[in-house]
């Protein structure tokens, strides 16, 4: 039917455009099938990165919530500071990017223009600060010290500031109630490091880059409670970041309160009284070093004995919190850390560690029991003990002649507990210890809960050490390649320890043993160790796990979640045991080594319990230790080259003991002066509209009790300048323990035997002084 | 061959009839058009408006303050091109057949137009000439019309005369030799992408006249080889060798080379099934991918109408792409099979290297989406090749 001629339609044409048509289908479906796995397969991911794309946060911090002492009033809590802030995002709209409005700026507030220009720079690799290093979303801090006349000319006259803002913003304050600084307990915050952020991306608190993260004590421990909820407002922006929309809000709630069980009157007394004693200890001369005490750090813990809580924990050399507010200064940080700084930053009531001395004797007397002897005896209070050729001599070599266990404990007889420890010693096979041995005595201090974490609720509590066969061996075989390289049989005094221990190192000694019978030698207590069997000897003999926190308050009071006191533990005694220690540890304080410190002090109304400790360290002059105990409450001081236990810490406990309950040095007691007679039972008042009922402070109250030396009084305990001749003693555990071993003598000459662990820097000379050192006062 | 048909009138084909009968009669023009594509076209072009005007009315820098300014433009392209398309199907494609030596040397006077100062550089290629009126036209689109109708011209002169079966070697010869000048021309604006759709409509316009195999497969080698010295020798513009390279590894630089492919791939991996919805997909009114409304206008379908409206588009373009082959292969002379398979060739490469570089499979170039993308050249030239479809199409044998 067609006219026109068939022509130029040959079979090759034909396949040749099937083959198009394939090949254009095919490019089709390839198409098809590649858009299908984009965002069919891959969807989800690639609507994720485009919400990432366009989503920016801002963030409004939370306020931290407060550290409150147990009566309300506050450690740690935030003060309001006028903080001028720019919005980047604000002044990229404008013409020159801000440059008008930020060279306004540095004119209202007295800044170079340039230096408020580089504060609003973004960080990278290229740009030095200042620079803004958070998000670029997020207003840009110029200045948090705007006074309020600044403030308001930017707030009034915003048309002229577009983009600036001038908002008051909490910043974390240590007011330090009535002087007490609490510095350690407290801890302190730092900004929140990249890795912080990542590691706690997926978490339920999520931290934020303007976050500030506790970093010690109580801000640590605490940290996510007080920290709240950071508000999140997420905007849709373009891609030049200019925002096209407000998708959610999420309000930031505050962190919420943390009640502690410090009182900070207590606090200030504590850390004045320890401030104090160190420095009479300073005035006070060592006859056996021959110069004066240098009492360059120490410790004390006033713990509730039946619930275990802290009522005041002070350490010293302190430091000023607030130093790290607002980010610390390199000057201040090499101050606190460097080290001619003697390390304030460490709590050494619970990071201090030493030899125990003579408070340390509950201890094998309760294992004494254990393993079968009576607590009446009689044992024979020698004025020495001979083991082979060895002499371990009691203290000043007093001979009380046959006394029961109780006696031992009130004259503190070294002998005593010397010839005990050896006895058992030889029971469990001496040289070639039984596989079974019992062990009384370290297993006991164990069951103390000695050589183990207290678990009180502060970071970074260290454990101590009982120097058992275990340790003696794990000890051994870390260091016996070096002992064995160094030491001569023939060689020098240093060589011929290191010889001997490479021998013998692993092993435990009779020596070991008599040593570890009175608190010295490898064994390390740390004071909070020893304020906790304290105050279980007060409370019929359970170890409690100490607290410092006693309560989470929701910042509107609605919600509190008190901290429960944990026991971990019993004294291994039974209920007689118990109370013929606690009748011994009463007579060390009316008629012991402790009773000229409580001359005069209400026994009968306030029972009163003690035990001094005077330990030995190498090289160092000797611990003051002292704990004590009443129905309420245990106080454990200690002042490292500080002297005698009841001579250095004595008068500072029994200060604080007369402002707790009120006594006057004559004995009276005079109830409105007590500060707190028993323990604080009710948590203070959160308000719902997040104010805290809290009583009146006083400026110092230490200064409102009579004081022995009133000149003293303007020192606070942060101003105490550091001793140049101070060296950093309890830091590093390895450094004291060594240190600690009890001095011995031979009678038949022949050197000592007994091998110290470090053979480089022993420098031990033949025991100088005639007669075994004392070790106990 | 019959003279002086009319393509218009149809005359002579059936008796004449009145009214209504007369525009529904079997062998009437309005049986004859290809509906199909037309519709598809108009489909294209409608979708495309939607499209360009999503990409462009939050970008005040680009429609001076009117958020219809490209909306309303891509209406009169598309309307503009709607007439070419009729003045096409009234000359009828054998009627321009004579036309073609002029048409060839007015598009290849106007591309060398471009490389004086008359011509002006957009996105790294100067391929444009400015005209008064906020319009510019981009020549290098009707080289690729008037290269498919001369080398078609030359390939099916002695086949349609019945002298020869198929091309001979000088024929081909002389086809090739009328493609390359051109393609040299634009190579120098440069305009890579517009000489890789040259290519191949040089390759497909050969394939359906029949020339030897050994052109097809000789041609495809040369290619290869072209590619490698153009790649050594370093001809190629830097921004030119970072699109490859970006396309090799988008994650290289994605602040800057790799931008565009990440962020076309986001938008449009992110529309899902059935997209955010026209007019709400964050990524296209947030501004994240540059050239939205002409190179990269299918990442708007992809995001705001998501797989269905991606789809759609390819669905539309297959249709096109379909019944084009039909034509190709039902009409009788190898002049208008030759002219159908070269714009076969064109639309199907070029829609295929726009989409896929937006899906990450091609590397980025600057090549509009036919129908769819914003652009006046591109748009009349599209229309125009629609028209010459329809021309092919309505004088066929109607037994066919």
């Amino acid at each position: 039917m067609t006219n026109i001629p068939e022509t130029g339609r040959s079979p090759r044409v034909q396949i040749r455009l099937v083959v198009i048509q394939v090949l254009v289908i095919s490019l089709l479906g390839t198409l098809g099938g590649r858009l299908w796995y984009l965002q069919i397969r891959e969807g989800d991911q690639y609507a994720k990165e485009a919400s990432g794309n366009h989503v920016q946060q801002v963030v409004q911090p939370a306020v931290r919530g407060s550290i409150l002492d147990a009566r309300g009033v506050p450690l740690a809590d935030n003060e309001t500071r006028l903080v001028v802030s720019a919005s980047r995002t604000d002044l990229l709209k404008m013409k020159d990017d801000g440059r008008a409005v930020l060279t306004k700026l540095a004119g209202v507030l007295g800044m170079d223009a340039e230096e408020v220009l580089r504060k609003v720079r973004l960080c990278d690799a290229e740009t030095p600060q200042p620079c803004w290093n958070g998000s670029p979303y997020q207003p840009i801090p110029i200045t948090d010290e705007a006074t309020a006349k600044q403030a308001l000319q930017i707030r009034e006259r915003a048309e002229d500031f577009p983009g600036i803002t001038a908002e008051p913003q909490a910043l974390r304050r240590y007011p330090s109630p009535g002087k007490a600084n609490t510095a350690q307990v407290l801890g302190y915050l730092s900004p929140v490091t990249d890795e912080e952020i990542t590691k706690a991306q997926d978490t339920s608190s999520p931290y934020l880059r303007s976050d500030m993260v506790g970093r010690s004590g109580l801000e640590r421990q605490y940290d996510k409670q007080l920290r709240g909820k950071a508000g999140v407002t997420r905007y849709e922006v373009d891609n030049l970041g200019r925002v096209i929309g407000e998708a959610e809000a999420d309000p930031a709630e505050p962190g919420a309160n943390l009640v502690t069980s410090i009182d900070s009157r207590v606090q200030r007394i504590a850390e004045y009284e320890l401030n104090e004693a160190m420095k009479e200890a300073r005035k006070q001369h060592d006859h056996n070093t021959n110069r004066n005490y240098e009492a360059d750090s120490g410790a004390v813990v006033v713990m509730e004995a039946r619930t275990g809580r802290v009522v005041a924990m002070a350490s010293n050399p302190t430091y000023d919190p607030n130093a790290w507010v607002g980010g610390i200064s390199a000057k201040d940080y090499a101050a606190l850390t460097g080290k001619k700084s003697n390390y304030p930053l460490l709590n050494r009531a619970i990071q201090g560690q030493s030899a125990p001395g003579s408070i340390f004797k509950v201890i094998p007397t309760a294992a004494a029991i254990k393993a079968g002897y009576s607590f009446e005896g009689p044992y024979n209070c020698s004025s020495s003990y001979s083991i082979g050729g060895q002499v371990f001599k009691n203290f000043e070599s007093q001979n009380h002649g046959p006394i029961s266990l109780g006696r031992a404990l009130e004259v503190s007889c070294d002998t005593v507990f010397y010839a005990l420890s050896h006895e058992e010693w030889k029971r469990d096979g001496g040289n070639k210890p039984k596989k079974d041995a019992a062990d009384w005595f370290y297993k006991t201090a164990h069951q103390f809960g000695l050589g183990a974490e207290t678990g009180i609720d502060l970071p970074n509590e260290v454990t101590g050490r009982v120097p058992d066969r275990q340790w003696k061996l794990d000890y051994w075989t870390a260091n016996k390649d070096a002992w064995c390289k160094y030491g001569k049989k023939d060689g020098t005094y240093a060589e011929k320890i290191a010889y001997e221990n490479c021998l013998e190192g692993n092993r435990l000694r009779a020596g070991d043993s008599v040593n570890y019978s009175i608190g010295q030698g490898d064994t390390l207590v740390t004071p909070i160790q020893m304020a906790t069997i304290y105050a279980a000897l007060a409370n019929g003999g359970t170890l409690y796990d100490p607290t410092v926190g006693k309560a989470v308050i929701s910042p509107d009071g609605k919600t509190v979640t008190e901290i429960e006191p944990q026991p971990h533990g019993k004294l291994p005694m039974t209920k007689k045991t118990l109370s013929q220690i606690d009748e011994a540890l009463e007579g060390v304080a009316t008629r012991g080594t402790a009773a000229w410190r409580f001359g005069g002090w209400p026994q009968d109304e306030i029972p009163m319990h003690a035990k001094t400790g005077t330990a030995e360290v190498h090289g160092k002059q000797t611990t003051s230790w002292f704990a004590t105990y009443t129905k309420d409450y245990s106080i454990v001081m200690t002042i490292s080259q500080g002297g005698t236990g009841s001579g250095a810490s004595g008068p500072a406990v029994r200060n604080i003991y007369n402002a707790l309950y009120g006594v006057s040095e004559d004995g009276g007691i005079d109830k409105k002066k007590a500060l707190l007679p028993t323990p604080q039972k009710n948590l203070p008042k959160v308000r719902t509209d997040g104010t805290i009922t809290s009583p009146k402070i006083s400026k110092d109250a230490a200064k409102d009790r009579a004081t022995p030396s009133p000149d003293a009084q303007a020192t606070t305990p942060q101003g105490d300048p550091a001793d140049p001749q101070q060296t950093g003693t309890v830091p590093s555990p390895e450094n004291t323990n060594r240190d600690t071993r009890r001095r011995e003598r031979r009678r038949g000459g022949g050197g000592p035997r007994r091998g110290d662990g470090h053979p480089r820097r022993r420098a031990r000379h033949r025991c100088g002084r005639s007669g075994a050192r004392r070790t106990t006062s | 061959m019959t003279g002086g048909v009319n393509s218009f009138q149809v005359s002579g084909y059936g008796p004449e009839r009145a009214g209504w009968t007369r525009v529904f009669a079997r062998d009437s023009l309005a049986r004859r058009l290809d509906w199909p594509i037309l519709f598809s076209a108009l489909a294209l072009s409608l979708l495309g408006s939607l499209l360009v005007y999503s990409a462009t009315r939050n970008r005040t820098e680009l429609n001076q303050g009117d958020p219809y300014y490209f909306l309303v433009r891509h209406w009169l392209n598309t309307g503009i091109g709607l007439a070419m398309m009729i003045g096409v199907l009234w000359l009828g494609h054998r009627a321009l057949r004579t036309a073609v030596p002029l048409l060839y040397g007015a598009s290849v006077f106007l591309i060398l137009l471009v490389l004086t100062p008359l011509g002006s550089t957009i996105n790294g290629a100067h391929s444009w000439i400015k005209l008064p009126g906020g319009f510019s036209l981009q020549p290098s689109e009707f080289v690729k019309i008037t290269i498919i109708l001369g080398m078609a011209m030359l390939l099916a002169a002695r086949v349609d005369a019945g002298d020869k079966p198929y091309p001979d070697h000088r024929t081909v010869l002389q086809a090739l030799g009328l493609a390359v000048v051109p393609m040299l021309i634009v190579m120098l604006m440069p305009d890579l992408g517009s000489v890789m759709v040259m290519v191949i409509i040089v390759l497909g316009v050969l394939l359906a006249s029949g020339a030897s195999n050994r052109w097809t497969f000789g041609l495809l080698g040369a290619g290869a080889i072209g590619a490698v010295t153009v790649w050594q020798l370093g001809i190629l513009d830097e921004y030119q060798i970072n699109r490859f390279a970006a396309f090799a590894n988008p994650e290289l630089d994605p602040a800057g080379v790799g931008y565009n492919t990440n962020q076309a791939r986001i938008a449009i991996g992110s529309g899902g099934l059935t997209g955010s919805g026209l007019f709400q997909g964050s990524q296209t009114t947030g501004q994240f991918v540059p050239e939205q409304q002409t190179d990269f206008v299918f990442t708007v379908a992809g995001e705001e109408l998501g797989f269905v409206g991606g789809a759609l588009i390819i669905g539309l373009l297959g249709i096109i792409l379909w019944r084009a082959c039909r034509i190709a292969r039902d009409t009788t002379d190898l002049y208008g099979t030759t002219v159908a398979a070269g714009i076969v060739a064109w639309f199907a490469f070029q829609a295929f290297e726009n989409i896929g570089m937006t899906l990450g499979i091609m590397p980025v170039t600057g090549l509009p989406l036919p129908f769819v993308s914003y652009g006046g050249s591109s748009m009349f030239a599209v229309w125009l090749a629609v028209g010459l479809l329809q021309s092919i199409r309505i004088q066929r044998p109607m037994s066919a």
